[in-house]
């Protein structure tokens, strides 16, 4: 597992938000091919972690590097155009498409890149498009109403249309910020069967969850954070005996 | 699972260009069948149509967008002034350099979303306006307004015609389009159907679909891979086109031109056709500029004593306050009508007449049997 190509390179970051230290000297490596989950209490800058990731903030100091090359100052769009996709905590999709259109236009990205100006083919002619689409629909168990207005689902079915939507861009590196909250135990089974189904083949996942079941499920390695600090990183056997961890996080939920 | 999209789309086309070539029949029984109405139904259906691509597609309200038109119609002018009567030459000027001012506008305006883009093509057009009256008046003519005169130098016609006594007219070749007769209406009603089939293909497309994308939520579309601002100034721009060829159109049926082409009311009367017809349909914001210009027609010329004979049958101590409460909402005071009636619409029916016309539909769609004509139209509130 050492052996493997480092795609993500958290490189010594800090971010502070009036007083309060979010971010300190946070340096995370993350293999492809891996699920790498992040964990910790509330407050403890998981999510802060993957905003500085994607663009959404800047931080104080430090640098974020995805595959050789350093994100941190680029656009949130040429981020994503270089293969990381983020799904986000409250779900952020097209509420006024239909939920077909809401993977659609992902897959024009992937597909157009960031601008083209394509007015005179009609949607309903790319079927590449729209039968990749329909695909991820399918999987994410969502096929049967591809033509209901996405506004209208439930906050479960949002989350799994999102992840569609991060899916059918064949992301390099998906960040996932806690996919499975406000599931049924059902549907969460089935997002796990889903996120393993890719592991490997070239896609990098990085996981931050709240629910210990998806994340020993699912991690290949563990990261604590806790009052913006990693307190523990290894192999989630190492980190579940960590009595450290145990203290800060895991006594706590369970 | 879509009951092939390119025959309905084509149906509609076809419709819509036969509704609106048999105008002079139809208009008949509710005596709107003379051209310069006619033309004006065109007009402003080309406009609002082009509104709409922004506003509708993308939800940007620009407040500013008699801007455009009044930069169309002097550029078309001034074609006229100085190369020929001819109104392609005119209707060209007029596009390109409404386009050129919605690329500068629309560049610096878009660096601010919500009411604040509002505010600020609001802002511009008052600062176009302004200039057209002050710094601007040897190319403008300030208050008088630009109109043709004799000596002007015409090079083009110069060359290959006599000039005849008295102004010339406006001509597409043979045709005489600025005489009033059908010739203007149905130069107008061409470009209309031009501008519909246009407006049609970005519905459709790729483009069109990013726009309401865009719409629904911009920052999904920055994390999504999208450089959203090429996008809605592609839409500003196209959008300003449209208004720079209304203006070009409502110069080459009368040639002459005043700054109040240009002030900020003209850029709410669109706003609220748009909204009127039904934001982000096709159809609907030429439906609310043929209302509001035909209900301007007729009600701005009702006066107390047209009323007065309405009224006629009643006693006088009725008909006198009934007759001065109604002037109210009449001739000069039908800006008064029109607001009662956009509050209505705003309150009881959001989505305009098209969603009106969608309600009774649906109504009678409930008995089986007669489903064959929604497809067509319907795809536009689904998407």
């Amino acid at each position: 597992m050492s052996t493997r190509n480092v795609v993500l390179h958290v490189a010594d970051v800090h971010k502070r938000f009036a007083g309060l230290h979010a971010l300190a000297d946070i340096d995370l490596q993350v293999e492809e091919g891996t699920i790498h989950a992040i964990i910790g209490p509330n407050g403890a800058g998981k999510s802060t972690l993957l905003n500085v990731c994607i663009g959404r903030l800047a931080p104080d100091s430090g640098a974020v590097v995805f595959d050789g090359q350093v994100i941190t100052g680029k656009q949130p769009h040429e981020i994503n155009q270089m293969g990381v996709v983020r799904v986000f905590q409250t779900p952020e999709i097209f509420p006024d498409l239909s939920l077909l259109h809401n993977v659609m236009v992902p897959a024009f990205a992937k597909r157009d890149g960031p601008f083209r100006l394509n007015a005179f083919q009609p949607v309903w002619r790319r079927t590449d498009i729209r039968d990749e689409a329909m695909h991820w629909l399918e999987d994410v168990g969502l096929a049967t109403q591809s033509h209901a207005i996405a506004g209208s689902l439930s906050r479960g079915d949002k989350r799994r249309l999102e992840l569609a939507m991060g899916l059918v861009q064949k992301p390099r590196l998906l960040l996932l910020d806690e996919p499975t909250a406000g599931m049924s135990r059902h549907d969460t089974n089935s997002t796990i069967d889903l996120l393993k189904k890719f592991k490997g083949r070239g896609m990098t996942k990085v996981i931050i969850e709240h629910d210990m079941h998806v994340v020993f499920s699912l991690a290949d390695r563990i990261t604590v954070l806790a009052q913006g600090r990693i307190i523990a990183d290894g192999p989630p056997d190492e980190v579940r005996g960590n009595p450290k961890v145990q203290e800060a996080y895991l006594g706590g939920v369970h | 699972m879509f009951n092939n999209p390119a025959r309905n789309d084509w149906l509609l086309l076809a419709g819509f260009s036969a509704v609106v070539l048999c105008l002079p029949v139809l208009l008949e029984p509710i005596g709107a069948a003379y051209p310069a109405l006619m033309q004006k139904f065109c007009i402003f259906g080309i406009f609002a149509i082009g509104f709409n691509i922004l506003f509708g597609l993308t939800g940007y309200l620009s407040f500013g967008h008699a801007a455009f038109l009044g930069v169309g119609s002097y550029a078309a002018v001034w074609s006229f002034k100085l190369f020929t009567m001819n109104a392609i030459p005119a209707i060209v000027m007029a596009v390109f350099f409404a386009a050129l001012f919605a690329v500068v506008i629309g560049y610096v305006s878009l660096k601010r979303s919500g009411i604040y883009f509002s505010i600020l093509t609001l802002a511009f057009a008052q600062m176009c306006y302004n200039l057209v009256y002050s710094v601007l008046t040897p190319l403008t003519n300030g208050e008088t307004g630009l109109q043709l005169s004799l000596q002007d130098p015409r090079v083009i016609d110069a060359m290959f015609i006599e000039p005849a006594a008295g102004l010339p007219r406006v001509n597409l070749f043979a045709l005489n389009i600025s005489g009033g007769g059908y010739a203007g209406f149905y130069l107008c009603a061409v470009m209309l159907i031009i501008c519909f089939f246009i407006a049609m293909c970005i519905f459709r497309s790729p483009f069109g679909m990013m726009l309401r994308a865009i719409k629904s939520n911009q920052t999904r579309m920055r994390y999504t891979g999208f450089n959203t601002r090429p996008y809605l100034l592609a839409a500003f721009v196209i959008s300003g086109m449209y208004a720079g060829l209304a203006g070009g159109l409502m110069a080459v049926t009368d040639p002459l031109v005043g700054a109040e082409r240009m002030q900020w009311t003209a850029s709410g009367e669109v706003v609220l056709m748009t909204i009127l017809g039904g934001a982000g349909t096709l159809v609907g914001p030429v439906l609310g500029a043929a209302v509001i210009k035909y209900c301007e027609n007729i009600f701005s010329s009702f006066s107390p004593g047209t009323l007065h004979g309405a009224f006629g049958f009643l006693p006088d101590a009725i008909e006198d306050p009934i007759v001065s409460f109604l002037s109210l909402f009449v001739g000069d005071g039908w800006n008064l009508t029109l607001g009662v009636v956009f509050m209505l619409i705003v309150i009881f029916l959001p989505g305009g007449i098209m969603e009106g016309l969608r309600r009774i539909r649906m109504m009678f769609n409930r008995r089986p049997g007669n489903g064959r004509k929604i497809p067509a139209t319907q795809t536009q509130p689904a998407e």
